[in-house]
Parts: C-alpha cells; sequence; structure tokens
C-alpha cells in the first residue's frame, strides 16, 4: 500500500517539450512510472522518449483513464494549464512550476475542490512510492532516485523538494524504507498541507511512522499538531526544522516563499513548541531522525 | 512588497476611494507649501516601511505652514524599526466621529482571501480581535467566483452595523476588495477608515502589500508609481552585495542562483536549494562557523548563473573559503555545479583546491560531478556524510 | 577554444551539410550549435561547457560524426 500513487497510477505531463520536462519524463520513464503522454499547444504528433505529444489534455483523456497530471509550464500559463487537468477529470494534479502568484494558486484549489480533484505544488517535486512511480522530478534519475528511496514504512511529507530526498537518503541508509513520500511545496498557499495529506497516511496500513521537514513561516506545522491531536493519530512523527537563525531577523524573505517569520507565531520555537505539545519528536538534526522513528517504533510495537 | 503611504494612497485614489487633500514633502519647503496649498489644520507622517510611526514621534500635527516646516525637519532623521524615512505626507487633519478598520488578507488555512473589519477601528486589530470578537468580523472571499458586493455588507453586518453606514461603507470596501485581488495583493489595510462629523467616510491611514511573484505582471502600476525593480522592500535596504546577487539570478532564466544575502564572517556559502540552505547556514552557524552570505542555487541554473554566483561571493572582502553544499539534488546537476564552481574559482583568480572547503552535493549525475572535482583536487564527500557532518568540515578548514 | 570541460567535434562533412547544421541547432538545449550566413554549423564556443550530455546531437548526426569530449577524463 501507499497513499495517492501505486504502480498502477497512470498519468500525463503537462508542458512536456521544455527542457526540465524532457528530462524528468526520462527520469519518469525509467522509473517504471507509467507516463501515458504529454502535452504542449502545437506539438501534436511529436514523441518525447516514445511518449506521444499532444495539444489539449483532452485528445489523451478521452481515449484512456489518467490518474494524474504533472504540471510543468512556464508560471503564467500554469492555471490554464491546471484547469484543463481538473475540467479533464484528472484527479491528482502535480504543480511543479514555481514563482505562481497566490491568488491563481487558491484559483486552482478553489475549482480542485469543487471537482473534488487533488492539487499537491505549486513549486515542489512531486509524489514517489519507492519501487512503484515517481510523478515529478523527486529523486532525479532513476538510479540515483533508487539510491535514496527504498520501500518501507515511513511516509515523508516536506515543505522543500530537496530536503525530501534528503531525509528520504537518511532513512534508506539507516535501513528506514518508505511508504510514500510528498514534496507538498515551499509557497504560501499549496494545494495540500500536512494536515491534508496525514488523513491518507493515517488511513494507509503500511504506514508506521511520518517523517516531516518543516521551517519558519505560515501556520502548517501548528495545523499538523492540532490534526495529530484531535484525531489521537496511530502514527508517531519526527520533524526536523530548518532555518532556526531565521528568528533573528523577522520581516526577512528566506528559503520558499512562503518563508517569512511575520509574527511569533511564524519562529522555529513557537512551532517546535507547539509539535512538542502534541507529541511530534523535532530532530536537531536530519541524521537524528532515523533513531527518533525507530525509537517510537519499537514502543509501538 | 511592502507600499509606502503615499504609494498605497494614490492607488487609492485612481480607484476613488476617498482621500483628504494630500502632497508629499522632501524638504521643509515643500512641507510648508503643501500645509499652506491645504489650509488649516494638517497631519505629517514619516514616509517609512514600518508600523510604529506614532510610538516613535513619527507623526506630528500644525497648524501653521510653518510649524509644518519645522515638523519636516523633526520627522525626517527618524529611524523606525530599522527603516529611514523616504519623505513626509503632508495632509488634511479632519474631525472624526467614529473610526472602522478594514483589511483583507489571506487565509492559508482556508486558502482564500478573507475580510476582516471591525467598527473598533485606529487600534491594532489583532487586539480588539482578543478583546472585543464580537467588534471584528471575518468573511472568506472566492477567487473564482466574480466578486460582489454582498460580501462587504454581510462583513459589516456581522458586526451590527446597519443603517446609512453599513450603506455608505459597502461600496468602500468592495472597492478594497477589488483592489486586492487585482493587483494580487497580500495585504490590503484601510485602519482607520473614519467617518468624519459631517457623515462622510475617508481614509485616514492604509497600506498594501503586493506579492513578489506578481511585480512582473502589474509593471505598468509600479512604473506609475515610480517603484524600481531593484527596490527589494525587505526588512531592511539591500547592500550592494545583494544587489548584485539579484543581478546574477535575474541574467539568465535557467534555474536560481540568488536569494543572496551579505553577513559578517569569512566563508562564503555556495549553498541550496531552498530547505537545503536554510538547513545548511544552521548547520554552519552550529559549528561556530561565520557565514559570509546566505544564498539558494536550485532548478539546475546554467553553469554560467551558478558561476557569476560564485565569483560573486568570493569578490566579496574577507572571504577567505567557500563551502559549496546541498541536500541530495534532484533536479540541479551535481557535474554542473562542480564545473561553475571551480570556473568561477578560476576566473577569480584563486586555485580550487584551495579555495573550496568541501563540495557536498550529492545526487543528480554525481558520478560526472565528482569526476570533474577529482581532477581539481577538491575535498568532496558523497551522500554518507550528513549536510551536518559536511558544514562541520568546511568550518575546521578555517582558520 | 575548447571549453574547461567539455569540447565538441565535428566532422568536416557534417559542419557543411546545411541541413544537418540546422538540425543541430535545433535539438542542442544549451545552444552550442549555430550556424553561418552560409548555412555552415559553428560551434558557440562561449556555450560548450553548458553541455548538459544529452546525447541528443550525437544522434542527430550520422554515427561518428559527432563527439562531446570532457576534458576532466583526459590527462
Amino acid at each position: 500500500m501507499s497513499i495517492l500513487i501505486d504502480k498502477d497510477t497512470t498519468f500525463i505531463i503537462q508542458g512536456i517539450t521544455g527542457r526540465e520536462a524532457v528530462n524528468m519524463t526520462r527520469e519518469c520513464l525509467n522509473y517504471g512510472s507509467k507516463v501515458v503522454g504529454g502535452v504542449t499547444p502545437g506539438r501534436a504528433g511529436r514523441e518525447i522518449y516514445g511518449v506521444p505529444v499532444f495539444d489539449c489534455v483532452r485528445d489523451i483523456t478521452k481515449r484512456m483513464k489518467v490518474n494524474g497530471a504533472v504540471v510543468s509550464v512556464p508560471p503564467k500559463f500554469t492555471r490554464d494549464a491546471v484547469f484543463e487537468a481538473i475540467e479533464n477529470g484528472i484527479e491528482t494534479i502535480v504543480i511543479v512550476t514555481e514563482r505562481i502568484p497566490r491568488q491563481e494558486v487558491a484559483q486552482m484549489v478553489e475549482l480542485a475542490n469543487l471537482r473534488g480533484a487533488r492539487i499537491i505544488g505549486p513549486n515542489c517535486l512531486g509524489i514517489i512510492t519507492p519501487g512503484q512511480c515517481k510523478m515529478g522530478g523527486v529523486g532525479g534519475p532513476a538510479d540515483d532516485t533508487r539510491k535514496a528511496y527504498s520501500s518501507g514504512p515511513v511516509g515523508i511529507m516536506s515543505r522543500s523538494g530537496g530536503m525530501t530526498t534528503e531525509i528520504a537518503n537518511t532513512l534508506t541508509a539507516a535501513g528506514l524504507g518508505q511508504s510514500t513520500a510528498v514534496s507538498i511545496g515551499g509557497d504560501a498557499i499549496i494545494g495540500s498541507s500536512y494536515a491534508e495529506i496525514m488523513p491518507l497516511f493515517e488511513a494507509d496500513p503500511e504506514t508506521k511512522a511520518i517523517a516531516i521537514y518543516s521551517e519558519p513561516g505560515g501556520r502548517m506545522e501548528a495545523e499538523l499538531a492540532e490534526w495529530v491531536r484531535e484525531n489521537n493519530s496511530r502514527l508517531p512523527v519526527v520533524a526536523f526544522m530548518a532555518g532556526r537563525f531565521m528568528d533573528e531577523m523577522p520581516g526577512m524573505r528566506f528559503g520558499h516563499a512562503g518563508t517569512i517569520v511575520e509574527g511569533k507565531a511564524d519562529t522555529t520555537a513557537e512551532k517546535i513548541e507547539r509539535m512538542r505539545e502534541a507529541g511530534i519528536a523535532v530532530a536537531e538534526r536530519i541524521e537524528d531522525i532515523p533513531a527518533l522513528i525507530k525509537e517510537r517504533l519499537a514502543e509501538a510495537a | 512588497m511592502r507600499f509606502y503611504e503615499y504609494e498605497s494612497k494614490e492607488l487609492f485614489a485612481r480607484h476613488g476611494l476617498p482621500l483628504g487633500q494630500r502632497a508629499v514633502a522632501e524638504s521643509a519647503d515643500q512641507a510648508r507649501q503643501a500645509a499652506a496649498d491645504i489650509g488649516g489644520s494638517v497631519v505629517l507622517k514619516s514616509q517609512v516601511l514600518s508600523g510604529g510611526r506614532m510610538k516613535a514621534g513619527a507623526v506630528k500635527f500644525a497648524d501653521t505652514p510653518d510649524e509644518a516646516a519645522a515638523h519636516f525637519d523633526a520627522i525626517m532623521p527618524i529611524v523606525v524599526n530599522g527603516q529611514n524615512a523616504r519623505s513626509v505626507l503632508v495632509e488634511s487633519k479632519s474631525p472624526i466621529a467614529k473610526e472602522y478598520y478594514v483589511g483583507i488578507t489571506w487565509d492559508g488555512r482556508r486558502k482564500l482571501p478573507v475580510l476582516i473589519f471591525s467598527d473598533m477601528g485606529g487600534i491594532d486589530i489583532e487586539e480588539v480581535a482578543e478583546t472585543h470578537p464580537e467588534h471584528v468580523s471575518k468573511t472568506h472571499i472566492s477567487t473564482i467566483l466574480p466578486f460582489s458586493p454582498r460580501v462587504a455588507k454581510e462583513a459589516i453586518g456581522a458586526v451590527g452595523v446597519t443603517g446609512s453606514e453599513l450603506n455608505r461603507l459597502t461600496p468602500i470596501i468592495s472597492t478594497l476588495v477589488e483592489i486586492f485581488l487585482h493587483y494580487d495583493l497580500t495585504l490590503a489595510e484601510i485602519n482607520p477608515l473614519a467617518q468624519l462629523e459631517n457623515g462622510k467616510f475617508i481614509v485616514l491611514d492604509g497600506h498594501v502589500d503586493m506579492e513578489a511573484e506578481a511585480r512582473d505582471k502589474h509593471k505598468a502600476l509600479l512604473d506609475d508609481l515610480g517603484i524600481q525593480p531593484e527596490e527589494t522592500r525587505q526588512a531592511r535596504p539591500p547592500t550592494d552585495f545583494e544587489i548584485k546577487g539579484a543581478q546574477v539570478d535575474a541574467s539568465d532564466h535557467r534555474g536560481v542562483a540568488g536569494n543572496v544575502v551579505g553577513f559578517d564572517g569569512n566563508l562564503g556559502l555556495v549553498i541550496g536549494a531552498g530547505g537545503g540552505s536554510l538547513t545548511l547556514f544552521d548547520a554552519v552557524r552550529k559549528h561556530g562557523g561565520k557565514p559570509a552570505n546566505y544564498c539558494e542555487i536550485g532548478g539546475n541554473p546554467s553553469v554560467k548563473k551558478a558561476k557569476e554566483l560564485t565569483k560573486l561571493i568570493l569578490s566579496k572582502p574577507g572571504v577567505e573559503k567557500i563551502a559549496v553544499m546541498m541536500n541530495v539534488v534532484s533536479n540541479t546537476r551535481v557535474d554542473i555545479v562542480a564545473r561553475a564552481v571551480i570556473k568561477g574559482c578560476i576566473e577569480s583568480g584563486r586555485d580550487p583546491a584551495e579555495t573550496i572547503a568541501i563540495f557536498r552535493i550529492p545526487g543528480s549525475w554525481e558520478d560526472e560531478g565528482f569526476k570533474i572535482l577529482k581532477k581539481y583536487n577538491v575535498e568532496f564527500c558523497d551522500r554518507s556524510v550528513s549536510m551536518y557532518e559536511a558544514a562541520g568540515r568546511a568550518v575546521a578548514k578555517m582558520s | 577554444m575548447a571549453g574547461m570541460f567539455i569540447d565538441v567535434v565535428v566532422a568536416p562533412e557534417v559542419a557543411k551539410d546545411k541541413d544537418l547544421a540546422a538540425k543541430l541547432t535545433e535539438v542542442c538545449p544549451v545552444a552550442i550549435f549555430a550556424v553561418n550566413g552560409n548555412g555552415t554549423l559553428k560551434i558557440a564556443e562561449e556555450n560548450l561547457d553548458e553541455c548538459v550530455l544529452c546525447d541528443l546531437c550525437i544522434e542527430a548526426a550520422p554515427s561518428g560524426s559527432v563527439q562531446v569530449k570532457k576534458l576532466y577524463e583526459t590527462e
């Protein structure tokens, strides 16, 4: 089991002929993902590593069931691409593009909610269920992805795409595989927050523990803490908190668009306190995560 | 990106919101002239990118033009929360009957804009929300339905305001919401929105924040208001080093090699990406290292762009060595960054083997990257060395 | 002049072939290839080090006629 994607998941890549998307297509195919088509307006008839390119999403969805879409188009065109995916019945949409104004993200999320679709991102590297499917650039080339990710009991959620893989790599090195890892994106408004993905992990019998990467800015960590407490979650959660230096520099934006200390609730100190109150362990260093998870798995057993 | 009050008011005025007579003064003479033109009592307010002006003494009232000129000289030198005044806004002083608060911002949890309204304006809204929650309403706004004034009406009605006040407030608040949505703002606030003794409403103080990502989209407005592209409007003004960093990032659309922030140390950091940089900066400090800068590389920048960033960091006075570190990379390529930093060292007249304290970027195309590093005798480590350990190795090499 | 890390060597008969020159220019994602005024191929030396080793140029030309050399592998 896993969440969001598995070995049978089919998806398309919107903007497939772009520099980064071409690369991502090859990586996903080499990992064994089912990339069933690509879309770039005006490029119908081309092929990217054997994947047929179409002008419209509908040209693909009228022929077959498509579970997901990875959107890798410039910021100006992202909303249109996401609306197109949603209106053609695609249920899981990963938005890779960064630097999209949040109002447009809100519009995408609002439409997705109306239609029952789920958005991951924007400004994320996608989702991976190790050994089954990788949807997006997460992990990089297939061989590198196999080095970092292995199948197992830990679910990962991360506001940082790069740190998703760093955490997976550390877990794998310690003999802890992952059920599914989700790079949720670093913007102030994103399709799916920790607290919104957490119920999926909670319902997945294979997932036994959660590791998250967190940073200053926003209320996402507090919401997760609240969810864990209110739902009496069965899953132990271990968090790593980056950007501690930012507590001393309010008003400065470092890291992701969503990362800025504007009020007391945005600081790492405050977030760590909220999470600890909810029983979430906070690791000082990335390499401390595996031991904290193992301790908690042993307690649960 | 925060607007100065006078810029916010100019934006409001363009959309027909009611404002007092006002002028921006950049000298005592201009302040005197403005006060004379406006006539009667005026208020002088420091134009500074920070709240807390009143407390800092940067808002003063004048009954005569000469008094206004004297206040100008008193206000300009006042630094408010680390920010210098750009100018002074001179505005007519009006007799006020009642003050309201209206603001629109983003609710990250609901992922929608939220309209906040209160009939207890003029003071800190968060304080009102705590002490008098029944006087504050919060109303969410759809981003896909066309905006309709009933949202404003409901927000006003929710705190018990009715009668002609409700009918007069509705179009003002509706306009503010439309401004918020149209210009991709992250905050549009009027506090206080005052009702004068004659019953009319007027915007006494207001400010807006535009999302940095939307600056290109609204370039025409920013040009009109005279807001330059290089004005970051962060919590403190950018240094030359930081401006040059932004130029490196803007020089090429491929990937990111920017968000450069200067610090006082001797260890230059070529680090990435968003989350990795935060993690590594913490790690260097934890080991007692002194970073010369913060930066972020990500999204697979071109060799040239990452090279220019390296050269910029090496050019900073006091930088002895650089540490090149990232998390396990997915899309940024190890070989591309290796080429860039080595080339950057050589073009700066430095030996890469001496200058690069540690290279810790495992992941995408690492075998190719490690070959390059070996050729130039640069110390590197693979994924078996943690980010924290790598930072420690770099710090240990500093004198 | 080669780049610091990468050199691209094109057989003379390929460089003269205008169709192939145009094709190489199209496939390279980092603009290492360009065409002269007369349609023959030229190498944009300032872009050599941007090479992403995608092999698209090698695949586009007759076998062996385009070589991408990694200068960091040679002594």
